[in-house]
């Protein structure tokens, strides 16, 4: 029985395969993801215009809003994993999903504090119960809940099912949460607020916003390429240890 | 013993797996495994801890899916759940504590389409009569043994699925395992079961895990 | 009788004789009610104004309690690998023990509510919406539970990771079922509220199930 090959579902081949994409990608993104954040942040602190009622405060919309973009993208990339692990049980699947979750739970956390600085001088409380930023809150629990089951399994292959069915019902919810929340928001109206970002956008702060929208979308590929290629080693060495361990039926 | 008889509505049917591999974790438990086993046969599956004994058990019910190779019945199609039609007895009882032994075998009677009026004489069959009306956690190991087994009088099927049926069982528990087996296979039925106990029976079927040769 | 209803059954007995069942939920929904005014102080205006949405909290939390265990007892002791060789699909059998599991918390609590919004000086026009919301709203909030009583099944200590994994899913019926409450108690109609809140029942009653039997057979794999 010991020369078997290994038909674990965690085959060779397929992470040796992401690793040499990875290796060949990372670098040209790393650099592509600078030169983005360079440029978005030059237009946000030197071209995009001043706002007439925030000011300079307005700027903070740079950094807020694509936060806010890349917080619902990472999740909609954790459904395609969630689909990858429970439907194709393809290996990479949950490699993907585990990495991205801190990820996603991070820029909801960017697009939380930065709102709410943003609120500061403009709301003058650090907080306000407004809809957007109490769905965002909401999200921010359902990454930290992912995140928390992914501890709690010990065995890889069955933490990434679990999490990807909690995946997939989050999913579902999401929108019944968000329209809930605008509606919950709709009946206790305060008498004035400003919104975060209006629904009119001049051109020259369109601008500068898509890059850094992408400034940021380089930087979670960057992250999610590091962290997994991280999550592979630390998978390998745990088989490397259990074969030093002598564990029979181990195999390298 | 006239319960043991009837096997239910499905007649029993024929084993084949052919090329099996299952790893559990990074460790590849066994591949290439080849088993054929006919109505009325008996397999004694025995090896060393840890080769995947209680593995084949649960990939044979339908609980596990294998990592290649597959697992026939004829004339059964394979959409067909064998969960319908076996009977899987593993380290777990499946009795829940709080309820009688009447009622735990009364439920799980119903659950596996079986009857709930034959409880009683099923419990008695197996020695636990007088356990009834005892919530199972006051029953020793041996005890809920006994109450265990009544559900493969309850709901009469097929095939008999035991992981290690000896465990905690005292020599006339242990007398009790084997003939019911021994009535199970002499009706046609197909009893598989892990252990390292003698079975004493004829045309007995023995599969060695993790040994040189399975 | 079919192994639906013997599952059913036999889960309401085990509420009754482990005393896990109705009584021990209601007086943790009563103990909750009385901490209340010791924690905001005792003006009935303001604790009128606040029992709607605090009746639905302590449900919310009374609705938690025992979830943990009830996927977990049957796997730790087998009882699920029995219910895989019955011939009844998983999903009717886990909607089974969410039933069993409504029926001794949420439903005794729907009951009880209007009395103990006597206690916290709740409008009296919004006594019999407050005990409709709750009846329509709690089996959402129980099947919630499921998926996460499923998701956590073979967890040792999984209760906490319960509840954190399931109260983000509950802020839409928390939200429907309060306002609902509310606006019954401003003399307003609240038809829309429970519209939505019998939505939301429904759509947990085809998602739950479905998850919850999906979680259970991946952690057996």
């Amino acid at each position: 029985m010991n020369d078997a090959r290994p038909t674990s579902w965690l085959q060779l081949a397929n992470p040796a395969v992401f690793n040499r994409w990875a290796d060949r990608l990372l670098w040209p993104l790393v650099i592509a993801t600078l030169g983005l954040f360079a440029y978005g942040l030059y237009g946000t602190f030197f071209v995009s215009p001043a706002d007439y009622q925030q000011g300079n405060t307005v700027r903070i919309m740079y950094i807020h809003v694509p936060a806010a973009w890349l917080a619902l993208f990472v999740y909609a990339g954790m459904v395609v994993s969630a689909l990858g692990t429970l439907v194709f049980r393809h290996p990479m699947a949950d490699v993907a999903q585990k990495a991205a979750a801190p990820l996603g739970a991070a820029f909801t956390l960017v697009c939380l504090i930065t709102g709410s600085i943003w609120g500061k001088p403009t709301w003058g409380t650090w907080w306000q119960w407004d809809a957007r930023m109490t769905s965002v809150l909401v999200l921010l629990l359902v990454y930290l809940g992912i995140m928390a089951l992914w501890r709690a399994v010990d065995d890889p292959l069955r933490a990434a099912r679990a999490v990807a069915i909690l995946t997939l019902v989050g999913a579902v919810n999401l929108p019944i949460i968000k329209f809930s929340v605008d509606w919950w928001y709709t009946l206790h109206q305060p008498a004035s607020v400003f919104r975060l970002d209006g629904p009119t956008i001049h051109p020259s702060m369109l601008k500068p916003l898509l890059i850094m929208a992408l400034g940021y979308l380089g930087l979670y590929l960057v992250l999610l390429l590091v962290r997994m290629k991280t999550e592979l080693t630390l998978r390998r060495i745990d088989r490397l240890q259990r074969l030093a361990a002598g564990i029979p039926g181990e195999r390298a | 013993m006239a319960l043991i008889s009837t096997l239910g509505t499905v007649p029993a049917p024929a084993l084949a797996i052919r090329g099996l591999a299952m790893a559990r974790g990074y460790r590849t438990l066994f591949r290439d495994l080849d088993i054929d086993l006919a109505p009325g046969q008996v397999l004694q599956l025995t090896g060393p801890n840890g080769t995947g004994k209680s593995t084949l058990l649960r990939l044979i019910a339908g609980f596990l899916k294998p990592d290649a190779g597959t697992i026939r019945w004829s004339p059964v199609p394979d959409e067909v759940s064998p969960g319908e039609w076996l009977h899987y007895s593993g380290h777990h009882e499946g009795l829940r504590d709080g309820l009688t032994a009447q009622d735990n075998v009364a439920t799980l009677a119903s659950l596996l389409g079986g009857d709930p009026a034959r409880t009683g004489a099923a419990l008695g069959a197996v020695g636990a009569a007088p356990l009834a009306e005892l919530p199972v956690e006051v029953l020793s190991a041996g005890q809920r043994r006994r109450v265990a087994l009544a559900r493969l009088l309850v709901a009469p099927r097929p095939v008999w699925l035991l992981d290690e049926p000896f465990t905690a069982l005292d020599r006339d528990g242990q007398a009790l395992v084997r003939q019911l087996i021994g009535a199970q296979a002499a009706a046609g039925g197909l009893v598989i079961a892990a252990t390292h106990q003698p079975l004493d029976l004829p045309d007995l079927v023995h599969v060695v895990l993790g040994g040189p040769a399975s | 009788m079919t192994g639906w209803t013997a599952l059913l059954l036999r889960d309401l007995r085990l509420a009754r004789r482990v005393g896990a069942g109705a009584e021990l939920g209601l007086v943790f929904f009563l103990i909750l009610v009385s901490l209340l005014p010791f924690a905001i102080g005792a003006d009935q205006r303001f604790i009128s104004r606040i029992a709607p949405a605090f009746l639905w909290l302590a449900a919310l939390l009374a609705t938690l309690l025992g979830l943990d265990r009830l996927l977990q007892a049957d796997e730790e002791e087998g009882v699920l690998d029995q219910f895989m060789l019955s011939g009844t699909p998983l999903e009717l059998l886990v909607l089974a023990k969410a039933l069993a599991h409504w029926l001794v918390t949420g439903l005794p609590l729907s009951l009880v509510a209007p009395l103990l919004g006597l206690m916290l000086a709740i409008e009296p026009q919004a006594m019999v919406p407050l005990a409709l919301s709750l009846l329509v709203g709690t089996p959402a909030l129980t099947l919630i539970g499921l998926i996460g009583a499923a998701l956590t099944v073979s967890l040792k200590r999984g209760g906490l990771l319960l509840s954190v994994l399931v109260l983000p899913l509950t802020v839409p019926t928390l939200i429907f079922g309060a306002t609902l409450v509310k606006e019954a108690a401003l003399g307003r109609p609240y038809t829309t509220p429970l519209m939505l809140l019998g939505g939301m029942t429904l759509l947990m009653l085809v998602i739950a199930p479905v998850s919850a039997a999906a979680a259970l057979r991946h952690a057996r794999q």
